[in-house]
């Protein structure tokens, strides 16, 4: 017992120190997430979180399912790889309660222009024209179809509305 | 067993490895999604980039970005003929530097270029998802990180808003939201390709300029085309381990 005779000091302080560390183990146990450092220096549940957010583009294999004529019609033309949501913009709620939400059909005057506008700056092998040239400001959809837009398969009222379009 | 000082100075640290290493393996709770299966990128094909600005809605629609900052962007570049005949000297002659415009992110496109001469083309621009991303290493709080799949995120609910992140990108695609007050940039749409579809603006791409990679997907075409192509990252001296690759990218990019 001789050798801690002296020692009173020194313990009283060593136990004011174990005390502060275990103060300090609770403190971090409350303050500091679960899943901190879970895969890294960071809170692990944030990903569950970032992964949790709602989506808006219901994705093209959604729009296949049900609209099968659609695919059919785009298969055989130049738009067959274009995504149904490049133009008719994101349907995931549409895809989720098709027979209240509906999707609101496209301007083609201005849906079309947005990538057929000429332009010296666009890829030269890319079919664009003049709007204003090119069809007097009648919509695109008067001689087009937009899901396969070649000449050769032309919307089945093309003629009419072209009529309508010119008087 | 006995066991002198010298011993047992070098198993401690390595049992607080080993313990270390036991911690960080557990199982993470999404039985369809394996992260540690994924690493993910992009591919941006610039020949087939029409600037319509496609990418850059769907990308606001998808996540509410707010109006003036961008998580993807595309900038036009117009290279003249006087440009391409003489070097690109940055520090000195800005003569030499091509003109780049981008209204509002081309959100809405780009005007018509009626001046035919030198060459045009769009650069869409991201988060380069890097390997070794200059922004995560500089948050005081962990609250940015790379994901073990290879995703730049931010942990919102963690983030102090003190923007050295948006500083430390080279890339300049972060911004500090103007509502929540924290730092804000692409999740590579991380709540879509976790579910097995592509990102907002590659589904909205008309043109399939840009794609989603998977570079741990052995089936992944972008394999082959890294090496039939000629594709580069933006920065490669930066040394970030960029997963953005452009494919026939111009040299005078920045």
């Amino acid at each position: 017992m001789s050798v801690f005779k002296d020692a009173g000091h020194l313990i009283r302080f060593a136990g004011l120190f174990v005390l502060a560390f275990v103060v300090f183990l609770v403190v971090r146990h409350y303050v500091v997430p679960k899943s901190f450092g879970q895969y890294g220096h960071y809170r692990g549940a944030a990903i569950g979180e970032i992964a949790a957010h709602p989506m808006k583009f219901a994705g093209h294999d959604t729009c296949e399912a049900c609209h099968t004529d659609v695919v059919d019609k785009k298969s055989k033309g130049k738009h067959a790889h274009v995504n149904c949501e490049a133009c008719h913009g994101a349907q995931a709620q549409h895809a989720d309660d098709p027979s209240t939400v509906k999707p609101v059909l496209p301007d083609t005057t201005v849906l079309c222009a947005r990538c057929h506008t000429a332009s010296a700056a666009k890829p030269k092998g890319f079919p664009q024209v003049v709007p204003a040239e090119h069809s007097n400001g009648m919509p695109c959809d008067t001689c087009h179809q937009p899901h396969n837009p070649g000449m050769d398969a032309p919307p089945a009222d093309a003629q009419a509305k072209a009529a309508g379009g010119v008087k | 067993m006995n066991i002198n000082r010298r011993q047992m100075l070098i198993l401690l640290p390595a049992a607080a490895i080993a313990w270390k290493s036991v911690l960080a393996g557990t199982p993470e709770a999404s039985p369809n999604y394996k992260m540690t299966d994924h690493w993910w990128g992009m591919l941006i094909d610039i020949p087939k980039c029409i600037g319509c600005g496609n990418c850059v809605r769907a990308c606001q629609t998808e996540n509410d970005v707010p109006d003036g900052n961008f998580r993807t962007w595309v900038e036009r570049y117009h290279v003249s003929d006087w440009e391409m005949k003489n070097p690109l000297d940055i520090m000195t002659n800005p003569l030499t530097i091509p003109d780049v415009i981008s209204p509002d992110g081309g959100k809405e496109g780009f005007p018509v270029a009626s001046d035919t001469s030198g060459k045009y083309f769009f650069v869409p621009k991201m988060c380069n998802h890097c390997a070794d991303s200059p922004c995560t290493q500089v948050c005081p709080v962990g609250a940015t990180f790379i994901s073990p799949d290879g995703v730049v995120l931010v942990d919102q609910k963690y983030c102090l808003g003190c923007a050295y992140c948006v500083q430390a990108c080279p890339y300049g695609c972060r911004y500090i939201h103007p509502e929540k007050k924290v730092a804000d940039k692409c999740t590579l749409c991380y709540h879509r390709i976790t579910k097995g579809l592509t990102t907002a603006c590659c589904e909205a791409c008309p043109t399939g300029a840009r794609q989603l990679i998977d570079l741990k997907n052995p089936k992944d075409p972008i394999h082959e085309f890294l090496k039939t192509h000629s594709v580069q990252v933006l920065k490669p001296q930066m040394a970030t381990g960029a997963k953005v690759f452009y494919n026939d990218l111009d040299g005078s990019v920045r």
